[in-house]
């Protein structure tokens, strides 16, 4: 580690911070329905669709209109991925996607998690990238925000009837957050290298005579989107450490702004929503000392090098080097990968697998503890919220008080339907990770031997489930077993997750908002952040540390005692 | 049933119809008229024929021009239907070892790399795979072990190889950001042009 690698890490996140304030603002300005400056193309969407943007939905109509759009977006991005061969766009003659794959990314983008068993550039074509897969980062995106926004009104006022309209919200937060943003970011990136264009790949002679494909597509808009909606679906099959994709260490700092202004601006929206900005702070608050702490921890193990290779005679200046691009620098592979998998973003700018086992882990386990710090947009911060209730409650159970969170009782009901959103994230990756390590079929599918093989298998369910979507990619995962277990959970890590969330702001909704009094728990101050922060810990994080304990953590202890595999 | 539907198929339609064409579409025209050499993949010609793109790395193998990192890029292997075998810096399928930090393959991978960049410290980018497999940088401290081995080749005076290295560093940028760096193709195109 270096002072000007803290220097590069401190320089992104005060970006980050200043541009959050002003955004939240607007976001909760669009929440409200006061930005009306693309009115002239909003009234007739509504009017197409048959949308009255006016009429309130209670958490099951709202609910029940999300999943309807995911079920549409599904669907479609199904078809034009089985169909690609046949549709126009596609310069390279690639044939249509095969059925297990096609659901696998079909699920995988419409909620936004972006796990790829492909690899863009030799499977893809242009209208699937750009018609499908991109329009489901800004949909995927849209709804999370929209449900987030949802959840945040339950908080606002007493005895409220209705959570908003979905339809005014997805609609608004696309056209009034996400597609200015990704215009103004998608150019910046193409200034910064990013190609965009219809035309076929070039093809290259080089200096010694040898012929070189250089791989080109309409790649710089869909990849402002894919940071700015927390998707981090690749363009090309190496991410933002394609040259393309990352083309230098500016673009690779842009797009860890861009995969957490958004997140953390919410925090702070949430904070604006509900009448009460300190609130939205503490989260932010916290959400911030988690990345700053992975950061360090995944900085301090890569460039500390691998021990292995080091001893073999390799300079040590550089760090683990193994699946790194030299452009980056240390400082800010190791932000983007806090970043990246904190926000639930899941592009990289490094391959993980290749990681040591510490700087590895963290990835990991960030992704176990929720994906709240910052978390998805929007699932981040109803993840968060999830949280911020257990966390009143146990502070509930020390002084034998009913626990009340921004002046709304959280009693039995809201208890019951939180454990059940946070009970998804273990059932799904430590059951699907147990089976398909007693399945040889799912094993032949892990690359590496010894507990990192391990590693391998419990990450990929990790990321499914929380809606992640980077990997250890040594993995096959395009198998039938894997394509259709990791797809069923992607669904359950955001569905079945967002279900119970959901009657959770319905049932807060519907209730008085009870006026603070002395003895009234402060949840905007240093004590709930800190409470918060180890409720985190101990109910994300604990239950997967006997499978960390055999993956990552015994592959650092064989590693220090010179055992390989 | 039908009022909940209709929404969603005819909402989910119209952005396909305008987030994934018309827009996508006219942001190209866009790019290409304000930033056409970047839009369409940074392209580097020499004598009018396209030699490769300043931003994706290329496979130099022979002992006249300077070696970019090892790359673990494959492509399908003509044998066997299914398999792959080794392509360095195959532009066609960017990718990275992916191999474990405690691998035996990869333990030996590196030795041998080690080995065969002489002795002393080897800097660490000259026997590891990038990620992308298609790094277009090494280190200034690898391009300048490389110097002697170029210079003998090309039965040129060691300063005036030597001296294209730091001509041809680029700093952080912003004077920050990233890692000191040399673009590999655009070194290896001013050693050609030295003559």
């Amino acid at each position: 580690m270096t002072w000007n690698g803290w220097a590069q890490i401190a320089l992104v996140l005060a970006a980050i911070l200043a541009t959050a304030i002003p955004l939240a603002r607007y976001i909760a300005a669009v929440a409200a329905g006061r930005v009306r400056f693309l009115a002239a193309l909003e009234r007739p969407i509504y009017a197409a669709c048959g949308i009255d943007p006016a009429r309130g939905m209670g958490w099951r109509g709202y609910t029940l209109a999300m999943l309807a759009a995911n079920a549409a977006g599904f669907v479609l991005l199904y078809a034009l991925l089985r169909l690609q061969g046949v549709l126009p766009l596609n310069p390279q003659g690639f044939d249509g996607i095969a059925p297990w794959l096609a659901f696998n990314t079909a699920v995988s983008f419409v909620t936004n998690t972006d796990w790829q068993a492909y690899s863009g550039e030799s499977a893809m074509s242009n209208l699937s990238q750009m018609a499908g897969l991109s329009v489901q980062n800004f949909l995927s995106a849209a709804t999370g925000i929209a449900l987030a926004l949802a959840v945040s009104r339950a908080f606002a006022a007493g005895k409220l009837q209705d959570l908003g309209n979905f339809w005014a919200d997805f609609v608004r937060v696309t056209l009034y957050l996400l597609l200015p943003l990704s215009l103004v970011l998608g150019l910046a990136f193409v200034a910064m290298g990013m190609p965009q264009t219809l035309a076929a790949n070039a093809e290259a002679t080089t200096l010694e005579g040898a012929t070189q494909v250089i791989p080109l597509g309409p790649a710089a808009f869909q990849i402002a989107i894919k940071h700015l909606g927390t998707n981090g679906g690749g363009f090309f099959g190496a991410n933002s450490a394609h040259p393309f994709e990352g083309p230098s260490a500016l673009a690779t700092a842009a797009q860890i702004w861009a995969q957490q202004i958004i997140p953390f601006a919410l925090a702070l929206a949430f904070g604006r929503i509900v009448g009460d900005p300190r609130q939205g702070r503490a989260l932010l608050g916290v959400m911030l000392v988690y990345v700053v702490a992975a950061t360090a921890l995944v900085y301090a193990a890569e460039a500390g090098g691998n021990p292995l290779h080091l001893a073999a005679g390799l300079d040590p200046t550089l760090g683990n080097m193994e699946g790194k691009e030299v452009r980056f620098g240390m400082a800010l592979t190791a932000l983007f990968t806090a970043t990246t998998t904190g926000a639930s973003c899941g592009a990289v700018n490094a391959m993980f697998d290749s990681f040591t086992p510490l700087g590895g882990l963290v990835p990991l386990f960030l992704i176990q503890l929720g994906e709240v710090l910052p978390g998805g947009v929007g699932s981040g911060l109803y993840g968060m919220l999830v949280f911020a209730l257990l966390a009143v409650f146990i502070a509930g159970l020390m002084v034998g008080r009913t626990p009340e969170y921004l002046g709304k009782k959280v009693q039995a009901r809201e208890i019951k339907l939180a454990m059940l959103a946070v009970l998804v994230l273990p059932a799904a990756i430590l059951g699907f990770g147990a089976v398909s390590l007693a399945l040889p079929a799912a094993v032949a599918s892990i690359q590496d031997a010894g507990p990192h093989g391990l590693s391998e298998m419990l990450y990929a369910y990790s990321s499914a489930a929380g809606n992640n979507g980077s990997a250890f990619g040594g993995l096959t995962a395009d198998t039938p077993w894997l394509n259709t277990t990791l797809g069923i959970a992607m669904l359950l890590g955001r569905f079945a997750y967002v279900v119970p969330v959901m009657a959770i702001a319905g049932s807060i909704a519907a209730k008085p908002k009870l006026a603070a009094s002395a003895g009234t728990f402060p949840t905007h101050g240093p004590l709930f952040a800190g409470l918060l922060a180890g409720v985190i810990l101990i109910l994300g994080g604990l239950q997967f540390m006997p499978a960390l304990a055999l993956g990552p953590l015994a592959e650092h202890f064989a590693l220090a005692a010179g055992k390989i595999f | 049933m039908h009022s909940i539907l209709r929404p969603a198929f005819a909402a989910v339609g119209l952005f396909t119809l305008t987030l994934g064409l018309i827009v996508p579409l006219g942001f190209t025209g866009l790019a290409a008229v304000l930033l056409p050499h970047q839009a369409g993949g940074s392209l580097v010609s020499v004598d009018g024929r396209v030699a490769g793109s300043a931003l994706i790395g290329q496979a130099f193998t022979t002992e006249r021009y300077f070696h970019p990192r090892p790359s673990a890029t494959t492509e399908p292997d003509p044998q066997t239907p299914g398999a792959t075998r080794p392509r360095p810096y195959n532009g066609a399928a960017s990718g990275a070892s992916n191999l474990a930090p405690s691998s035996a393959d990869l333990l030996t991978t590196v030795r041998g790399r080690i080995a065969e960049a002489g002795p002393g410290p080897v800097p660490a980018d000259a026997a590891t795979a990038s990620a992308s497999g298609l790094d277009p940088h090494i280190s200034p401290a690898n391009a300048l072990r490389q110097v002697a081995r170029v210079a003998a080749a090309r039965a040129l005076p060691l300063d005036q190889v030597a001296q294209l290295v730091p001509a041809h560093t680029e700093g952080r940028e912003l004077g920050l950001l990233g890692e000191p760096r040399v673009n590999v193709l655009r070194l290896n195109l001013a050693l050609d042009a030295l003559r």
